[in-house]
């Protein structure tokens, strides 16, 4: 398979939602030259098997990502304060998994 | 009776199946990942129709026949598909065409189906309705793309259009099984669907800025009697080869 005309194509981010009330969720990504053939090209590679009620796309330059060299100050304060998780409260058998 | 409704429903199974078997040939060389994908999607769709009609088509029969003896052990003259859907894939376009004609067609003939008189004939329509007309989305949009695309895109599209043309007015020529079929309820004629797929096509033509071929043309015609060009042949040989060479083979 030749990926000549498909990497001429901008880069889109796939979120389906797999059931009515659950969010979107990315699943992958796709080249397409627009919105509808994204759309289009995320039914026939993401939502074969039922996985889906609604499909979002976006265009993977139009999304700002965290640096991943700023993981120490942007997500290790979070981790080392124990007391900010919920984890000391006695939970009754009764509600399961929250 | 019985018998019109056996060959009617092996026309409907065969068009499927080798319209399938014809775009499985693309599996793994797509102009594109995406369309690979996509292409194969269709073919697997048009595969669940064809053993939902052959499956019908070898009970209506009553001789013991099952899906798999229809598929793989009838010879090309016992294969009453049109000739649109055995012609080669050719290039990208000449794909595109063919579905996309086929498309509007099948799309137009399950929605009368899936008011038939015979319940059976209604559900299976009605279930393959929602696939054909995902088919005939995505190959519009495509057509009106490579249409109104480049010079290059535009003037192989026109070729495929016009190359492939012949081969579409043989699904609107009724026939004596028709004809038992529309007295009964059971089927649309096949000349009432003319009108409407002209217009949807010259519809599309015009956004992909594509000149419509003469609705008066000469065309090709056989098909639905058995009687096929070479094409058939070999795409048979490929597809019932295991069969033919090791009898009863399962896996």
């Amino acid at each position: 398979m030749s990926s000549g005309i498909s990497s001429d194509w901008p880069l889109w981010e796939i979120f389906v939602r797999s059931q009515h009330g659950l969010a979107h969720k990315h699943v992958g990504s796709l080249h397409a030259p627009d919105a509808r053939m994204a759309i289009n090209n995320a039914r026939d590679v993401y939502t074969r098997r039922n996985e889906g009620v609604s499909i979002w796309v976006v265009r993977s330059s139009d999304i700002s990502a965290s640096d991943p060299q700023d993981k120490e100050e942007m997500f290790e304060p979070a981790g080392n304060k124990i007391y900010r998780h919920p984890t000391f409260f006695p939970m009754p058998e009764e509600v399961g998994n929250i | 009776m019985q018998k019109a409704l056996f060959q009617y429903a092996l026309r409907l199974g065969d068009n499927a199946l080798i319209l399938s078997q014809r775009l499985s040939q693309w599996c793994g060389k797509g102009p594109a990942l995406e369309e690979d994908m996509a292409l194969t999607n269709v073919a697997l769709d048009l595969l669940g129709q064809a053993r939902l009609w052959l499956d019908y088509a070898g009970e209506l029969e009553g001789a013991g026949r099952d899906q798999d003896s229809l598929a793989f052990l009838r010879a090309p003259h016992e294969y009453y598909n049109l000739l649109l859907v055995e012609q080669p894939n050719g290039h990208y376009g000449d794909t595109l065409a063919r579905q996309w004609y086929f498309d509007v067609w099948h799309s137009l003939l399950l929605q009368r189906l899936a008011g038939s008189a015979e319940p059976r004939i209604a559900a299976i329509a009605e279930k393959s309705e929602k696939e054909a007309r995902y088919h005939l989305r995505r190959s519009s949009d495509l057509v009106i793309r490579l249409g109104d695309g480049s010079e290059l895109s535009r003037s192989r599209m026109q070729q495929s259009v016009d190359d492939l043309w012949m081969f579409t007015g043989e699904m609107f020529v009724g026939d004596d099984v028709d004809a038992v079929l529309v007295a009964e309820g059971i089927a649309p004629a096949p000349e009432s669907l003319r009108a409407p797929w002209l217009e949807t096509v010259g519809e599309v033509l015009r956004e992909a800025t594509l000149t419509a071929p003469a609705p008066d043309a000469w065309m090709q015609k056989g098909g639905k009697q058995g009687v096929h060009g070479e094409h058939l042949g070999h795409l048979l040989t490929e597809m019932q080869w295991l069969q033919r060479s090791y009898p009863g083979a399962q896996w």
